[in-house]
This record gives C-alpha cells, structure tokens and sequence, in this order.
C-alpha cells in the first residue's frame, strides 16, 4: 500500500485500529515516563532533606512498627510536607508514582471511548474502580 | 549503621538488582524482598512495601521505551488488568492477616520456581495458530513488527490465561513482587501470545497490578519512606541503565547467575520461613 494513499475505512464489524491504537500506546507510554521521573524527582528532593538531617542516626528497619499517620495517609503526608519533612517528600514523591499508572487507565479509558470500543472503556472503567477502591477505600484517604 | 550507610549500600544493591532484572528479563524485585530480609536484616513487611514501590517505577519507567518497539498489545493488557488487579487487591489484604513466616515461605516458593523456570528454553512461539471465538470476541488478537515486517498472531485459551493471571495478581500483591514467573505461565504458555508481545504488555501490566495493592500497604504502614527511597532510586536507576544496554548485552550467562542468585535466596528464604527465623 502507498503511504501516500489515504487508508480504506476499517470493515464493520469492528475490527482494532493498529495505528490509532499505537498513537494511543505512545502518548500512553510517554505518560507514564514523565509520571515516573516528576516522581523520581520528588523522591530524590525529599532524600536530600532527609539526609541531611538525619545522616548519622542509626538505621533500623529489623522490627515492624508501622508508619506513623504523617506516612499512611494523604493529608497526613500533605500535612508533613507542608512542615517542610523529608520524608513527607518522598512519601509524596511514592504517591505520585503510584497515581501514574492509575492516570495511564485513565487516559485510556478516553482513548477507547474515541475509538467508541465499548467493551474496552467498560473493562478499562472496571480496573480504575479497583484501582480507586484500593487508594480510597484502604483508609489512605485520611 | 548509619542511615547514610544503610541509605547508600541499599542504593546500590537495588541498583544492581534493576540492573540484572532488566537485562535478564528475570524482573528485579523478586531478588529484592530476600536481600533486603537476609542481608540487612529488614523486617519482611517494610521489604515487601519498599519493593511493590520499586516495581511500580520499572514498569512505567520501561513502559516508554518498549511502546516505541511496538510489540505491547493494548487489548491483552486491559483485559487481564481486570484479573491482575483484583487479585492484588486480595493478595495485599491477605498480607496483612497471615504471618511473616507463611509470607516467607510462599517467597522462597515462588523464588524456587522462578529459578527452574529461568533455566527452562522458552516455549517456541508458535505461528498461525488457529483464531479463538472468545479471543476473537475480546479483540485480542493483533499484529507485531517483526523480521520479515508484519506478524499477526491469534491469542489462545483465554479463560485459563485469565485464572493464572488472578493468582499472579494476588502474588503480586501478597508478596511485593512483578510475578513474572507466573505471568509466563499464563500469557506465554496457556495463551501462546508471542515472547515479545506477552513481555512488553506484562510490563505495561505490571505497574498498573501493583498500584492495585500499593494503596493497601502504604495505608497499613508497610512503605517506609527512610527505605523506600534508596529502593525505588535504585532499582529505578538499574532498570532504565538495563533496557539501554539489553538490545547488545549476551544475556546467557548472566541468566545463569541470576538464576542462581535466585535459587540460593529461595532456600534462604524457606530455611527461615519453615524455622521461624523471620
């Protein structure tokens, strides 16, 4: 086929548009880089702080405690960033990475629904709804 | 040890971890949770939170890089995202109920596993495989670009490839890892999805799997900013040096070591989960 040629609309019934598909992957994949490194980046600002601050304290991770409520929770973490903690940072750096693959469902929800693919917006919508209840329904909200 | 110490040694094993996950295929937090348990003495819990994060980093990390090949198939990843996520959701509720011990000795089970399956041949991929009614009704077939330019391939026994990736999910989950080990299970064996398709979308898959469980833990306390920060820099690091240098690296005999690592910390990690060590 001559790439100049306007491509033949796809036969009904449907059949997965490859190109559209592969435009949707990349700004998809995209996404999710600078989703990671803004989170790396946040991360590594609340490391610094941590470390500079506590450097020469013993490290001790042999026994359980669980986090205090500053570290489990998003206003919790709000709360300590805004008290300039290093570990707030990171803490919201990890939120951040955690959020990104739920943005790429997200998009992709919007994605099939350009496509007017039902099944996979209603398949895409069932995982955000796990996605969702795992991240609020946990007790994270606060 | 200081937390600069600890900090910077914890940095650079999980550096070399991303390093030879990514290169081998193998993934790097199924080495992560034994290390950081046997070696730095790290209560399994805070591992396993520390190394669901890490996981979360290399999947979308290397998300970009293989979406540019063109192999991930969109469809395959949605649709089993559906059982992954779901079961990661169980896993990491399971996690919090059942005893370290327990948690240790699925580790060193599934790590056992692991390292007999890194020493397998890969299945062939088998080609022009008739098309299935239900793989066809779920969309799931597709196309890749291939040697000799395009090649489609038709996705089989999805119920079965579906039922696996469940467990993988509450795998996941339950113990903080990638489960790439029973993802070959399903996507590669019961569902004969071409290696390259079935390796990209589990990627793809993976981070999404593990934000499943990620709320759980750090909501329970599990993620220890003090140790998931060296973790996730480091693993990170590795992961993304690793896909760089993977199209040129002979990866034979690094698959070897590895899966030698794997081994010896897989019988670590049953030895202190059956004697109470941990």
């Amino acid at each position: 086929m001559s790439p100049l040629r306007v491509p033949a609309r796809p036969p009904e019934p449907f059949q997965p548009q490859p190109w559209r598909d592969r435009r949707l992957e990349l700004i998809l994949g995209n996404l999710l880089r600078a989703g990671v490194l803004l989170s790396a980046a946040v991360v590594f600002a609340g490391a610094c702080i941590y470390l500079a601050r506590h450097a020469h304290e013993p490290a001790n991770y042999r026994i359980f405690r669980g986090e205090p409520t500053d570290y489990r929770t998003i206003p919790g973490v709000i709360h300590s960033v805004m008290n300039g903690r290093g570990r707030g940072l990171i803490q919201l750096g990890l939120l951040l990475l955690i959020a990104t693959p739920i943005a790429r469902v997200s998009f992709s929800v919007v994605g099939f629904a350009i496509e007017r693919d039902r099944m996979y917006v209603i398949f895409t919508l069932i995982v955000l709804a796990i996605l969702l209840f795992s991240l609020l329904g946990s007790g994270m909200g606060g | 040890m200081t937390v600069l110490g600890f900090t910077a040694v914890v940095a650079i094993v999980s550096f070399a971890a991303g390093l030879l996950g990514s290169l081998t295929g193998l993934g790097g937090g199924v080495v992560l949770v034994p290390l950081l348990t046997i070696l730095f003495h790290v209560d399994i819990r805070y591992a396993i939170g520390a190394s669901l994060v890490s996981v979360i980093a290399t999947s979308s990390g290397a998300a970009a890089a293989y979406v540019k090949e063109g192999f991930s198939n969109i469809r395959i990843g949605m649709f089993l995202e559906i059982a992954t996520t779901f079961g990661a959701l169980l896993g990491a509720f399971l996690a919090t109920r059942i005893p370290t011990s327990a948690l240790a000795v699925i580790f060193g089970a599934v790590l056992l596993y692991s390292a007999y399956l890194s020493r397998k041949p890969r299945p062939l991929d088998q080609r022009n495989l008739p098309p299935d009614p239900l793989a066809t009704k779920l969309r799931l077939n597709g196309s890749f670009p291939d040697l000799e330019g395009k090649r489609d391939y038709n996705v089989q026994h999805v119920p079965t490839g579906f039922s696996l990736m469940l467990g993988a999910g509450a795998l996941s989950g339950l113990l903080g890892i990638g489960s790439g080990a029973v993802k070959v299970l399903a996507m590669d064996q019961a569902m004969r999805i071409p290696f390259k398709v079935s390796t990209t979308t589990s990627n793809f898959m993976i981070g999404v799997t593990a934000a499943a469980s990620a709320g759980v833990y750090l909501s329970r306390g599990y993620v220890d900013p003090g140790l998931a920060m060296p973790v996730m820099l480091g693993v990170l690091g590795g992961s993304l040096v690793g896909t760089r240098i993977l199209v040129k690296a002979e990866t034979k005999s690094l698959r070897l070591v590895f899966s030698v690592v794997i081994l010896v910390l897989g019988l670590q990690m049953l030895y202190k989960g059956l004697w109470g060590k941990i």
